[in-house]
Protein backbone atom coordinates (compact mmCIF):
# COMPACT_ATOMS: atom_id res chain seq x y z
CA UNK A 1 0.00 0.00 0.00
CA UNK A 2 1.15 3.56 -0.57
CA UNK A 3 1.70 6.13 2.14
CA UNK A 4 -1.61 7.83 1.50
CA UNK A 5 -3.51 4.57 1.94
CA UNK A 6 -1.58 3.80 5.09
CA UNK A 7 -2.35 7.22 6.48
CA UNK A 8 -6.06 6.83 5.69
CA UNK A 9 -6.14 3.47 7.44
CA UNK A 10 -4.45 4.91 10.49
CA UNK A 11 -6.92 7.78 10.58
CA UNK A 12 -9.87 5.45 10.22
CA UNK A 13 -8.55 3.17 12.95
CA UNK A 14 -8.26 6.20 15.18
CA UNK A 15 -11.87 7.13 14.44
CA UNK A 16 -12.97 3.54 15.14
CA UNK A 17 -11.24 3.79 18.52
CA UNK A 18 -12.94 7.13 19.13
CA UNK A 19 -16.34 5.57 18.40
CA UNK A 20 -15.48 2.66 20.67
CA UNK A 21 -14.78 4.96 23.61
CA UNK A 22 -17.82 7.08 22.86
CA UNK A 23 -20.12 4.05 22.67
CA UNK A 24 -18.85 2.39 25.81
CA UNK A 25 -18.84 5.66 27.75
CA UNK A 26 -22.44 6.45 26.84
CA UNK A 27 -23.50 2.89 27.53
CA UNK A 28 -21.75 3.02 30.90
CA UNK A 29 -20.71 -0.57 30.17
CA UNK A 30 -19.11 -2.68 27.47
CA UNK A 31 -15.71 -3.94 26.45
CA UNK A 32 -13.18 -1.30 25.45
CA UNK A 33 -9.96 -3.33 25.91
CA UNK A 34 -10.51 -5.98 23.27
CA UNK A 35 -12.25 -3.53 20.95
CA UNK A 36 -9.18 -1.32 20.93
CA UNK A 37 -6.83 -4.24 20.35
CA UNK A 38 -8.96 -5.37 17.39
CA UNK A 39 -9.51 -1.91 15.91
CA UNK A 40 -6.65 -1.88 13.40
CA UNK A 41 -7.52 -5.28 11.94
CA UNK A 42 -11.24 -4.51 11.74
CA UNK A 43 -10.44 -1.20 10.09
CA UNK A 44 -8.21 -2.87 7.53
CA UNK A 45 -10.87 -5.49 6.78
CA UNK A 46 -13.62 -2.94 6.13
CA UNK A 47 -11.54 -0.26 4.41
CA UNK A 48 -9.10 -2.29 2.37
CA UNK A 49 -9.67 -6.00 2.37
CA UNK A 50 -13.30 -6.97 2.08
CA UNK A 51 -15.57 -6.73 -0.91
CA UNK A 52 -18.56 -5.14 0.79
CA UNK A 53 -21.03 -2.41 -0.05
CA UNK A 54 -22.85 -0.54 2.71
CA UNK A 55 -25.59 0.27 0.21
CA UNK A 56 -26.17 -3.43 -0.37
CA UNK A 57 -25.34 -5.09 2.95
CA UNK A 58 -27.08 -8.37 2.07
CA UNK A 59 -25.36 -8.87 -1.30
CA UNK A 60 -25.03 -12.66 -1.58
CA UNK A 61 -21.62 -12.28 -3.22
CA UNK A 62 -20.11 -10.08 -0.50
CA UNK A 63 -17.26 -11.12 1.72
CA UNK A 64 -18.39 -11.98 5.25
CA UNK A 65 -17.02 -10.99 8.61
CA UNK A 66 -17.91 -12.80 11.82
CA UNK A 67 -16.84 -11.16 15.04
CA UNK A 68 -16.66 -14.36 17.04
CA UNK A 69 -15.35 -12.33 19.99
CA UNK A 70 -18.69 -10.53 19.85
CA UNK A 71 -18.19 -8.48 23.01
CA UNK A 72 -15.77 -6.32 21.02
CA UNK A 73 -18.59 -5.03 18.84
CA UNK A 74 -17.96 -1.38 19.77
CA UNK A 75 -15.03 -1.50 17.32
CA UNK A 76 -17.14 -3.28 14.71
CA UNK A 77 -19.95 -0.75 15.12
CA UNK A 78 -17.41 2.03 14.78
CA UNK A 79 -16.12 0.60 11.52
CA UNK A 80 -19.64 -0.01 10.18
CA UNK A 81 -20.74 3.52 11.02
CA UNK A 82 -17.62 4.98 9.48
CA UNK A 83 -18.17 2.90 6.38
CA UNK A 84 -21.74 4.19 6.11
CA UNK A 85 -23.88 1.20 7.08
CA UNK A 86 -25.82 3.36 9.53
CA UNK A 87 -25.62 6.88 10.98
CA UNK A 88 -22.84 7.40 13.52
CA UNK A 89 -25.43 8.81 15.94
CA UNK A 90 -26.43 5.23 16.70
CA UNK A 91 -23.14 4.75 18.54
CA UNK A 92 -24.31 6.98 21.38
CA UNK A 93 -27.26 4.72 22.11
CA UNK A 94 -25.21 1.52 22.19
CA UNK A 95 -26.69 -0.86 24.78
CA UNK A 96 -29.62 1.45 25.53
CA UNK A 97 -33.22 0.22 25.66
CA UNK A 98 -34.69 0.20 22.17
CA UNK A 99 -31.31 0.80 20.52
CA UNK A 100 -30.29 -0.86 17.28
CA UNK A 101 -26.80 -1.51 18.59
CA UNK A 102 -27.00 -4.38 21.05
CA UNK A 103 -24.40 -5.35 23.64
CA UNK A 104 -23.34 -8.14 21.30
CA UNK A 105 -23.77 -8.22 17.49
CA UNK A 106 -27.32 -8.78 16.25
CA UNK A 107 -27.56 -9.65 12.57
CA UNK A 108 -31.33 -9.21 12.57
CA UNK A 109 -31.24 -5.53 13.34
CA UNK A 110 -27.83 -4.12 12.50
CA UNK A 111 -26.95 -3.57 8.84
CA UNK A 112 -23.53 -4.98 8.06
CA UNK A 113 -23.50 -7.54 10.85
CA UNK A 114 -23.20 -10.90 9.10
CA UNK A 115 -23.72 -13.10 12.15
CA UNK A 116 -25.13 -12.69 15.62
CA UNK A 117 -22.37 -13.59 18.01
CA UNK A 118 -21.11 -13.13 21.50
CA UNK A 119 -21.37 -16.55 23.03
CA UNK A 120 -17.71 -17.42 22.65
CA UNK A 121 -16.64 -20.17 20.30
CA UNK A 122 -19.77 -20.04 18.18
CA UNK A 123 -18.86 -17.46 15.56
CA UNK A 124 -16.08 -19.51 14.02
CA UNK A 125 -18.51 -22.36 13.40
CA UNK A 126 -20.92 -20.04 11.61
CA UNK A 127 -18.00 -18.71 9.58
CA UNK A 128 -17.23 -22.31 8.57
CA UNK A 129 -20.84 -22.67 7.43
CA UNK A 130 -20.57 -19.51 5.34
CA UNK A 131 -17.32 -20.67 3.75
CA UNK A 132 -18.89 -24.05 3.06
CA UNK A 133 -21.88 -22.32 1.43
CA UNK A 134 -19.50 -20.43 -0.87
CA UNK A 135 -17.84 -23.69 -1.88
CA UNK A 136 -21.22 -25.30 -2.41
CA UNK A 137 -22.37 -22.43 -4.62
CA UNK A 138 -19.07 -22.12 -6.45
CA UNK A 139 -18.98 -18.53 -5.24
CA UNK A 140 -15.66 -16.80 -4.64
CA UNK A 141 -16.43 -14.66 -1.61
CA UNK A 142 -14.19 -14.96 1.41
CA UNK A 143 -15.08 -15.33 5.06
CA UNK A 144 -13.19 -13.70 7.91
CA UNK A 145 -13.67 -14.69 11.53
CA UNK A 146 -12.05 -12.79 14.36
CA UNK A 147 -11.51 -14.67 17.60
CA UNK A 148 -10.16 -13.64 20.94
CA UNK A 149 -7.19 -15.48 22.37
CA UNK A 150 -9.14 -16.28 25.52
CA UNK A 151 -11.99 -17.43 23.29
CA UNK A 152 -9.72 -20.16 21.94
CA UNK A 153 -10.11 -21.90 25.29
CA UNK A 154 -13.60 -22.90 24.10
CA UNK A 155 -13.69 -26.46 22.79
CA UNK A 156 -15.97 -25.46 19.95
CA UNK A 157 -13.17 -23.39 18.40
CA UNK A 158 -11.22 -26.59 17.87
CA UNK A 159 -14.23 -28.52 16.62
CA UNK A 160 -14.60 -25.77 14.04
CA UNK A 161 -10.88 -25.73 13.27
CA UNK A 162 -10.97 -29.47 12.58
CA UNK A 163 -14.03 -28.99 10.38
CA UNK A 164 -12.49 -26.10 8.42
CA UNK A 165 -9.31 -27.99 7.60
CA UNK A 166 -11.16 -31.23 6.85
CA UNK A 167 -13.39 -29.44 4.37
CA UNK A 168 -10.43 -27.58 2.85
CA UNK A 169 -12.02 -24.19 3.49
CA UNK A 170 -9.28 -22.07 1.93
CA UNK A 171 -11.80 -19.25 1.64
CA UNK A 172 -11.84 -18.98 5.44
CA UNK A 173 -9.41 -16.75 7.26
CA UNK A 174 -9.39 -16.90 11.05
CA UNK A 175 -7.79 -13.98 12.84
CA UNK A 176 -6.91 -14.38 16.49
CA UNK A 177 -6.68 -11.08 18.31
CA UNK A 178 -3.91 -12.20 20.63
CA UNK A 179 -3.84 -9.46 23.25
CA UNK A 180 -2.81 -11.82 26.01
CA UNK A 181 -5.45 -10.80 28.53
CA UNK A 182 -8.81 -12.16 29.58
CA UNK A 183 -11.22 -11.37 32.39
CA UNK A 184 -9.51 -13.34 35.11
CA UNK A 185 -5.97 -12.34 34.22
CA UNK A 186 -3.35 -13.06 31.60
CA UNK A 187 -4.20 -15.83 29.17
CA UNK A 188 -1.06 -17.68 30.19
CA UNK A 189 -2.06 -17.54 33.86
CA UNK A 190 -5.68 -18.54 33.31
CA UNK A 191 -5.35 -21.42 30.86
CA UNK A 192 -2.81 -23.43 28.93
CA UNK A 193 -3.64 -22.03 25.52
CA UNK A 194 -0.17 -21.56 24.12
CA UNK A 195 1.46 -22.42 21.83
CA UNK A 196 -1.48 -21.34 19.70
CA UNK A 197 0.36 -21.18 16.35
CA UNK A 198 1.38 -24.82 16.37
CA UNK A 199 -2.08 -25.79 17.62
CA UNK A 200 -3.71 -24.25 14.54
CA UNK A 201 -0.95 -25.66 12.33
CA UNK A 202 -1.49 -29.16 13.68
CA UNK A 203 -5.21 -28.80 12.98
CA UNK A 204 -4.31 -28.20 9.34
CA UNK A 205 -4.19 -24.42 9.08
CA UNK A 206 -1.69 -22.22 7.34
CA UNK A 207 -0.48 -20.05 10.22
CA UNK A 208 0.86 -16.52 9.97
CA UNK A 209 1.95 -14.56 13.02
CA UNK A 210 1.96 -10.79 12.82
CA UNK A 211 1.92 -7.56 14.76
CA UNK A 212 -1.80 -6.80 14.70
CA UNK A 213 -1.23 -3.06 14.82
CA UNK A 214 1.06 -2.92 11.78
CA UNK A 215 -1.05 -2.34 8.67
CA UNK A 216 1.64 -3.57 6.31
CA UNK A 217 1.92 -6.83 8.19
CA UNK A 218 -1.88 -7.12 8.27
CA UNK A 219 -1.99 -6.58 4.52
CA UNK A 220 0.78 -9.05 3.79
CA UNK A 221 -0.83 -11.72 5.93
CA UNK A 222 -4.28 -11.30 4.39
CA UNK A 223 -2.77 -11.28 0.89
CA UNK A 224 -0.81 -14.41 1.67
CA UNK A 225 -3.96 -16.08 3.01
CA UNK A 226 -5.61 -15.60 -0.37
CA UNK A 227 -2.85 -17.55 -2.08
CA UNK A 228 -3.19 -20.55 0.23
CA UNK A 229 -5.06 -23.37 -1.47
CA UNK A 230 -6.71 -26.40 0.09
CA UNK A 231 -6.59 -25.25 3.68
CA UNK A 232 -7.79 -22.41 5.87
CA UNK A 233 -5.50 -19.74 7.26
CA UNK A 234 -5.10 -18.60 10.85
CA UNK A 235 -3.50 -15.23 11.45
CA UNK A 236 -2.20 -14.88 14.98
CA UNK A 237 -2.22 -11.15 15.50
CA UNK A 238 -0.16 -10.06 18.47
CA UNK A 239 -1.91 -7.00 19.85
CA UNK A 240 -2.07 -4.73 22.84
CA UNK A 241 -5.30 -4.77 24.79
CA UNK A 242 -6.58 -1.23 25.15
CA UNK A 243 -4.32 -0.01 22.31
CA UNK A 244 -4.44 3.72 21.70
CA UNK A 245 -5.63 4.82 25.14
CA UNK A 246 -2.59 5.02 27.40
CA UNK A 247 -4.18 4.05 30.68
CA UNK A 248 -6.10 1.14 29.17
CA UNK A 249 -3.13 -0.49 27.47
CA UNK A 250 -2.25 -3.93 28.80
CA UNK A 251 -4.61 -3.56 31.74
CA UNK A 252 -6.83 -6.54 32.57
CA UNK A 253 -9.27 -4.23 34.33
CA UNK A 254 -10.29 -2.57 31.06
CA UNK A 255 -11.65 -5.77 29.56
CA UNK A 256 -15.24 -4.99 30.43
CA UNK A 257 -15.49 -1.59 32.08
CA UNK A 258 -16.61 1.80 30.86
CA UNK A 259 -14.53 4.90 31.54
CA UNK A 260 -15.93 7.48 33.94
CA UNK A 261 -16.26 11.10 32.83
CA UNK A 262 -12.68 12.01 33.72
CA UNK A 263 -11.26 8.92 32.08
CA UNK A 264 -13.45 9.49 29.03
CA UNK A 265 -12.08 13.00 28.69
CA UNK A 266 -8.48 11.80 28.81
CA UNK A 267 -9.15 8.96 26.34
CA UNK A 268 -10.84 11.27 23.87
CA UNK A 269 -8.08 13.86 24.17
CA UNK A 270 -5.47 11.22 23.48
CA UNK A 271 -7.30 9.82 20.46
CA UNK A 272 -8.07 13.29 19.11
CA UNK A 273 -4.41 14.19 19.45
CA UNK A 274 -3.43 11.04 17.55
CA UNK A 275 -5.90 11.89 14.79
CA UNK A 276 -4.72 15.48 14.65
CA UNK A 277 -1.12 14.33 14.33
CA UNK A 278 -2.10 12.03 11.46
CA UNK A 279 -4.00 14.81 9.74
CA UNK A 280 -1.16 17.26 10.10
CA UNK B 1 -58.68 -48.57 9.59
CA UNK B 2 -55.02 -49.41 9.39
CA UNK B 3 -53.61 -47.84 6.27
CA UNK B 4 -50.32 -49.63 6.41
CA UNK B 5 -49.20 -52.66 8.35
CA UNK B 6 -45.48 -52.49 7.62
CA UNK B 7 -43.63 -50.95 10.54
CA UNK B 8 -41.25 -48.09 9.93
CA UNK B 9 -39.33 -45.85 12.33
CA UNK B 10 -39.93 -42.13 11.97
CA UNK B 11 -36.15 -41.63 11.62
CA UNK B 12 -36.33 -43.64 8.41
CA UNK B 13 -39.38 -41.72 7.24
CA UNK B 14 -37.34 -38.58 7.88
CA UNK B 15 -34.42 -39.78 5.74
CA UNK B 16 -36.74 -40.76 2.90
CA UNK B 17 -38.64 -37.47 3.08
CA UNK B 18 -35.42 -35.48 2.89
CA UNK B 19 -34.44 -37.28 -0.31
CA UNK B 20 -37.79 -36.59 -1.84
CA UNK B 21 -37.72 -32.89 -0.97
CA UNK B 22 -34.12 -32.49 -2.08
CA UNK B 23 -35.02 -33.41 -5.65
CA UNK B 24 -36.71 -30.08 -6.19
CA UNK B 25 -34.83 -27.93 -3.72
CA UNK B 26 -31.09 -27.68 -4.31
CA UNK B 27 -30.70 -25.34 -1.32
CA UNK B 28 -31.39 -28.26 1.03
CA UNK B 29 -28.21 -29.61 2.58
CA UNK B 30 -27.86 -32.16 5.35
CA UNK B 31 -25.44 -32.25 8.25
CA UNK B 32 -24.83 -35.07 10.67
CA UNK B 33 -22.49 -35.76 13.57
CA UNK B 34 -21.25 -39.27 12.86
CA UNK B 35 -24.68 -40.81 13.29
CA UNK B 36 -25.89 -40.89 9.69
CA UNK B 37 -26.56 -44.61 9.83
CA UNK B 38 -28.67 -44.12 12.95
CA UNK B 39 -30.48 -40.88 12.14
CA UNK B 40 -31.04 -42.22 8.61
CA UNK B 41 -29.52 -39.22 6.93
CA UNK B 42 -27.39 -41.88 5.26
CA UNK B 43 -30.31 -42.34 2.86
CA UNK B 44 -29.79 -38.73 1.80
CA UNK B 45 -26.01 -39.09 1.83
CA UNK B 46 -26.24 -41.95 -0.64
CA UNK B 47 -28.52 -40.02 -2.98
CA UNK B 48 -26.80 -36.64 -2.63
CA UNK B 49 -23.21 -37.12 -1.48
CA UNK B 50 -22.26 -33.57 -2.48
CA UNK B 51 -24.97 -32.09 -0.32
CA UNK B 52 -24.18 -34.08 2.78
CA UNK B 53 -21.62 -32.93 5.34
CA UNK B 54 -20.50 -35.12 8.17
CA UNK B 55 -19.33 -32.87 10.96
CA UNK B 56 -17.92 -35.67 13.06
CA UNK B 57 -18.67 -36.05 16.74
CA UNK B 58 -18.90 -32.31 17.33
CA UNK B 59 -22.54 -31.29 17.66
CA UNK B 60 -21.92 -27.75 18.84
CA UNK B 61 -19.90 -26.96 15.74
CA UNK B 62 -22.47 -28.70 13.54
CA UNK B 63 -25.22 -26.37 14.73
CA UNK B 64 -22.99 -23.35 14.15
CA UNK B 65 -22.07 -24.53 10.67
CA UNK B 66 -25.78 -24.97 9.96
CA UNK B 67 -26.37 -21.38 11.11
CA UNK B 68 -23.68 -20.11 8.76
CA UNK B 69 -25.08 -22.10 5.85
CA UNK B 70 -28.57 -20.76 6.56
CA UNK B 71 -27.26 -17.18 6.66
CA UNK B 72 -26.08 -17.77 3.08
CA UNK B 73 -29.45 -19.02 1.84
CA UNK B 74 -29.09 -22.74 2.31
CA UNK B 75 -31.71 -24.79 4.15
CA UNK B 76 -29.68 -27.09 6.38
CA UNK B 77 -31.16 -30.08 8.17
CA UNK B 78 -28.81 -30.96 11.02
CA UNK B 79 -29.32 -34.35 12.60
CA UNK B 80 -28.01 -36.15 15.64
CA UNK B 81 -29.48 -37.98 18.59
CA UNK B 82 -32.02 -35.82 20.42
CA UNK B 83 -29.77 -35.95 23.46
CA UNK B 84 -26.89 -34.25 21.69
CA UNK B 85 -28.72 -32.06 19.18
CA UNK B 86 -30.83 -30.41 21.88
CA UNK B 87 -28.91 -31.18 25.06
CA UNK B 88 -25.23 -30.87 24.35
CA UNK B 89 -25.77 -28.25 21.66
CA UNK B 90 -28.58 -26.41 23.46
CA UNK B 91 -26.72 -23.17 23.72
CA UNK B 92 -25.59 -23.25 20.10
CA UNK B 93 -29.18 -23.84 19.06
CA UNK B 94 -30.31 -21.01 21.30
CA UNK B 95 -27.70 -18.41 20.34
CA UNK B 96 -26.56 -19.30 16.82
CA UNK B 97 -29.92 -20.44 15.43
CA UNK B 98 -32.75 -19.26 17.70
CA UNK B 99 -31.64 -15.71 18.44
CA UNK B 100 -31.00 -14.78 14.77
CA UNK B 101 -34.06 -16.87 13.80
CA UNK B 102 -32.10 -18.66 11.10
CA UNK B 103 -33.66 -21.15 8.76
CA UNK B 104 -32.11 -24.25 10.31
CA UNK B 105 -33.98 -27.53 10.82
CA UNK B 106 -32.73 -29.65 13.69
CA UNK B 107 -33.62 -33.31 13.79
CA UNK B 108 -33.26 -35.22 17.05
CA UNK B 109 -33.37 -38.94 16.62
CA UNK B 110 -33.48 -41.67 19.26
CA UNK B 111 -35.74 -39.55 21.42
CA UNK B 112 -37.47 -40.92 24.49
CA UNK B 113 -37.09 -44.23 26.29
CA UNK B 114 -37.67 -46.32 23.17
CA UNK B 115 -33.99 -45.91 22.38
CA UNK B 116 -33.97 -49.12 24.37
CA UNK B 117 -30.81 -50.99 25.26
CA UNK B 118 -28.43 -48.01 25.11
CA UNK B 119 -29.99 -46.80 28.33
CA UNK B 120 -30.39 -43.53 30.16
CA UNK B 121 -27.44 -41.57 28.74
CA UNK B 122 -29.00 -41.78 25.29
CA UNK B 123 -32.70 -41.74 26.18
CA UNK B 124 -33.54 -38.08 25.83
CA UNK B 125 -36.77 -37.22 27.62
CA UNK B 126 -36.00 -33.51 27.85
CA UNK B 127 -35.68 -32.40 24.23
CA UNK B 128 -39.18 -31.02 23.84
CA UNK B 129 -38.78 -29.02 27.04
CA UNK B 130 -35.43 -27.60 25.96
CA UNK B 131 -36.53 -26.67 22.46
CA UNK B 132 -39.84 -25.10 23.42
CA UNK B 133 -38.13 -22.59 25.69
CA UNK B 134 -36.34 -21.01 22.73
CA UNK B 135 -38.28 -18.04 21.33
CA UNK B 136 -39.47 -18.59 17.77
CA UNK B 137 -38.59 -22.27 17.67
CA UNK B 138 -41.16 -24.58 16.08
CA UNK B 139 -41.24 -27.98 17.79
CA UNK B 140 -42.66 -30.97 15.90
CA UNK B 141 -43.18 -34.50 17.15
CA UNK B 142 -44.72 -36.61 14.35
CA UNK B 143 -46.44 -39.85 15.24
CA UNK B 144 -45.99 -42.08 12.21
CA UNK B 145 -44.51 -42.41 8.75
CA UNK B 146 -47.07 -40.29 6.94
CA UNK B 147 -47.02 -37.57 9.52
CA UNK B 148 -43.22 -37.44 9.50
CA UNK B 149 -43.17 -37.21 5.72
CA UNK B 150 -45.58 -34.29 5.83
CA UNK B 151 -43.81 -32.67 8.79
CA UNK B 152 -40.44 -32.62 7.03
CA UNK B 153 -42.06 -30.87 4.08
CA UNK B 154 -43.81 -28.40 6.37
CA UNK B 155 -40.57 -27.74 8.23
CA UNK B 156 -38.87 -26.96 4.92
CA UNK B 157 -41.68 -24.64 3.86
CA UNK B 158 -41.58 -22.75 7.15
CA UNK B 159 -38.95 -20.01 7.14
CA UNK B 160 -37.28 -20.25 10.53
CA UNK B 161 -35.85 -22.69 13.04
CA UNK B 162 -37.64 -26.00 13.53
CA UNK B 163 -36.93 -28.93 15.80
CA UNK B 164 -38.23 -32.32 14.66
CA UNK B 165 -38.25 -35.28 17.01
CA UNK B 166 -37.47 -38.67 15.46
CA UNK B 167 -37.90 -42.10 16.97
CA UNK B 168 -35.65 -45.12 16.73
CA UNK B 169 -38.34 -47.79 17.08
CA UNK B 170 -40.14 -49.13 14.01
CA UNK B 171 -43.83 -48.42 14.49
CA UNK B 172 -47.12 -48.95 12.71
CA UNK B 173 -48.49 -46.22 10.49
CA UNK B 174 -52.06 -45.38 11.47
CA UNK B 175 -52.73 -42.24 9.46
CA UNK B 176 -54.48 -42.65 6.15
CA UNK B 177 -52.13 -41.25 3.47
CA UNK B 178 -55.09 -40.50 1.18
CA UNK B 179 -56.78 -38.11 3.57
CA UNK B 180 -53.96 -36.91 5.76
CA UNK B 181 -53.08 -33.22 5.93
CA UNK B 182 -50.45 -31.66 8.15
CA UNK B 183 -50.43 -28.09 9.32
CA UNK B 184 -47.90 -26.74 11.81
CA UNK B 185 -49.74 -25.81 14.99
CA UNK B 186 -52.94 -27.63 14.14
CA UNK B 187 -53.87 -30.69 16.23
CA UNK B 188 -55.45 -33.67 14.50
CA UNK B 189 -58.65 -35.04 16.02
CA UNK B 190 -58.28 -38.78 15.72
CA UNK B 191 -61.50 -39.53 17.53
CA UNK B 192 -64.29 -37.39 18.89
CA UNK B 193 -65.68 -37.93 22.35
CA UNK B 194 -67.36 -36.20 25.28
CA UNK B 195 -66.26 -37.89 28.53
CA UNK B 196 -62.67 -36.69 28.49
CA UNK B 197 -59.89 -35.78 26.06
CA UNK B 198 -56.61 -37.59 25.65
CA UNK B 199 -53.96 -35.42 24.04
CA UNK B 200 -51.01 -37.45 22.85
CA UNK B 201 -47.86 -36.69 20.90
CA UNK B 202 -45.30 -38.63 18.89
CA UNK B 203 -44.65 -42.30 19.12
CA UNK B 204 -47.25 -42.90 21.84
CA UNK B 205 -50.16 -41.48 19.82
CA UNK B 206 -50.81 -44.89 18.34
CA UNK B 207 -50.68 -46.48 21.79
CA UNK B 208 -53.17 -43.92 23.04
CA UNK B 209 -55.32 -44.55 19.98
CA UNK B 210 -55.52 -48.25 20.79
CA UNK B 211 -56.23 -47.55 24.46
CA UNK B 212 -59.02 -45.11 23.65
CA UNK B 213 -60.54 -47.57 21.18
CA UNK B 214 -60.52 -50.34 23.78
CA UNK B 215 -62.15 -48.00 26.30
CA UNK B 216 -64.81 -47.06 23.75
CA UNK B 217 -65.83 -50.70 23.67
CA UNK B 218 -66.18 -50.49 27.46
CA UNK B 219 -68.52 -47.56 27.12
CA UNK B 220 -66.12 -44.65 27.63
CA UNK B 221 -66.48 -41.94 25.02
CA UNK B 222 -63.04 -40.28 24.90
CA UNK B 223 -61.79 -37.66 22.48
CA UNK B 224 -58.28 -38.17 21.13
CA UNK B 225 -56.10 -35.38 19.82
CA UNK B 226 -52.78 -35.93 18.10
CA UNK B 227 -50.70 -32.92 19.10
CA UNK B 228 -47.88 -33.23 16.56
CA UNK B 229 -46.84 -29.62 17.10
CA UNK B 230 -45.64 -28.90 20.62
CA UNK B 231 -44.92 -25.30 19.68
CA UNK B 232 -46.82 -23.32 18.56
CA UNK B 233 -49.32 -25.58 20.30
CA UNK B 234 -52.93 -25.67 19.12
CA UNK B 235 -54.40 -23.56 21.92
CA UNK B 236 -57.89 -23.53 20.41
CA UNK B 237 -58.08 -27.31 20.27
CA UNK B 238 -57.02 -27.55 23.92
CA UNK B 239 -59.53 -24.93 25.10
CA UNK B 240 -62.28 -26.57 23.06
CA UNK B 241 -61.45 -29.96 24.56
CA UNK B 242 -61.43 -28.49 28.06
CA UNK B 243 -64.79 -26.81 27.55
CA UNK B 244 -66.51 -29.70 25.82
CA UNK B 245 -65.10 -32.67 27.75
CA UNK B 246 -64.11 -31.13 31.10
CA UNK B 247 -61.15 -33.44 31.64
CA UNK B 248 -57.79 -33.78 29.92
CA UNK B 249 -55.13 -36.44 30.02
CA UNK B 250 -51.83 -35.88 28.21
CA UNK B 251 -49.61 -38.68 26.97
CA UNK B 252 -45.98 -38.23 25.95
CA UNK B 253 -42.76 -40.23 25.80
CA UNK B 254 -41.00 -37.39 27.57
CA UNK B 255 -40.52 -36.10 31.07
CA UNK B 256 -43.83 -34.85 32.45
CA UNK B 257 -41.87 -31.71 33.29
CA UNK B 258 -41.57 -29.26 30.43
CA UNK B 259 -43.22 -31.15 27.61
CA UNK B 260 -46.70 -31.52 26.16
CA UNK B 261 -48.36 -31.98 29.55
CA UNK B 262 -47.15 -28.71 30.98
CA UNK B 263 -47.86 -26.87 27.74
CA UNK B 264 -51.47 -28.09 27.95
CA UNK B 265 -51.67 -27.22 31.66
CA UNK B 266 -50.59 -23.66 30.94
CA UNK B 267 -53.39 -23.25 28.42
CA UNK B 268 -56.11 -24.73 30.61
CA UNK B 269 -54.94 -22.87 33.72
CA UNK B 270 -55.06 -19.54 31.93
CA UNK B 271 -58.19 -20.09 29.87
CA UNK B 272 -60.43 -22.84 31.11
CA UNK B 273 -59.26 -24.60 34.27
CA UNK B 274 -60.15 -28.29 34.19
CA UNK B 275 -58.35 -31.24 35.79
CA UNK B 276 -55.37 -32.33 33.70
CA UNK B 277 -53.36 -35.48 34.32
CA UNK B 278 -49.94 -35.77 32.72
CA UNK B 279 -48.88 -39.25 31.69
CA UNK B 280 -45.24 -39.56 30.69
CA UNK B 281 -41.84 -40.23 32.15
CA UNK B 282 -42.21 -39.28 35.81
CA UNK B 283 -39.16 -37.06 36.31
CA UNK B 284 -36.82 -40.02 36.23
CA UNK B 285 -34.08 -41.39 34.00
CA UNK B 286 -34.69 -44.40 31.81
CA UNK B 287 -32.58 -47.51 31.75
CA UNK B 288 -31.52 -50.34 29.44
CA UNK B 289 -33.94 -52.83 28.04
CA UNK B 290 -35.88 -53.65 24.89
CA UNK B 291 -37.87 -50.65 23.66
CA UNK B 292 -41.28 -52.29 23.88
CA UNK B 293 -40.49 -53.67 27.32
CA UNK B 294 -39.57 -50.18 28.51
CA UNK B 295 -42.69 -48.68 26.97
CA UNK B 296 -44.76 -51.20 28.97
CA UNK B 297 -42.73 -50.67 32.13
CA UNK B 298 -43.26 -46.91 31.95
CA UNK B 299 -46.97 -47.46 31.37
CA UNK B 300 -46.89 -45.88 27.94
CA UNK B 301 -48.04 -48.84 25.85
CA UNK B 302 -51.70 -49.32 24.93
CA UNK B 303 -52.41 -51.69 27.83
CA UNK B 304 -50.73 -49.44 30.37
CA UNK B 305 -52.52 -46.37 29.06
CA UNK B 306 -55.88 -48.13 29.07
CA UNK B 307 -55.39 -49.09 32.71
CA UNK B 308 -54.18 -45.65 33.76
CA UNK B 309 -56.90 -43.75 31.90
CA UNK B 310 -59.52 -46.01 33.45
CA UNK B 311 -58.16 -45.23 36.93
CA UNK B 312 -58.01 -41.49 36.24
CA UNK B 313 -61.58 -41.35 34.96
CA UNK B 314 -63.08 -43.51 37.73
Amino acid sequence: MDNQELLELKKNACKVRRYTIEGVFNAKSGHPGGSLSAADIITYLYFKEMNVDPQNPKDPKRDRFVLSKGHCCPALYGALALKGYFPADEIKSLRHIGAMLQGHPDMKHTPGVDMSSGSLGQGISAACGMALAAKYDGSDYRVYAMLGDGECEEGQVWEAAMFAAHNRLDNLCVIVDFNGLQIDGTVSDVAGLEPIDTKFASFGFEVITIDGHDFEQIENALDQAKTVKGKPTAIIAKTVKGKGVSFMENQVGWHGKAPNADEYKIAVEELDAQLKALEA
Amino acid sequence: MMAETKKIATRESFGLALCELAKEHPEIVVLDADLAAATKTDIFKKAYPDRFFDCGIAEGNMIGVAAGLASCGKVPFAASFAMFATGRAYEQVRNSVGYPHLNVKIAGSHAGITVGEDGATHQCCEDLALMRTIPGMVVLNPADHYEMTAAVKAAYEYNGPVYIRLGRLAIESFNDPENYTFEIGKAVTLKDGTDATVIATGLVVNEARKAVQALEEKGMNIRLLNMHTIKPIDKDAVIKAAKETGRIITVEEHNVIGGLGEAVCAITAENCPVPVTRIGVEDTFGHSGPALGLLAEFGLDAAGLEKRITEILK
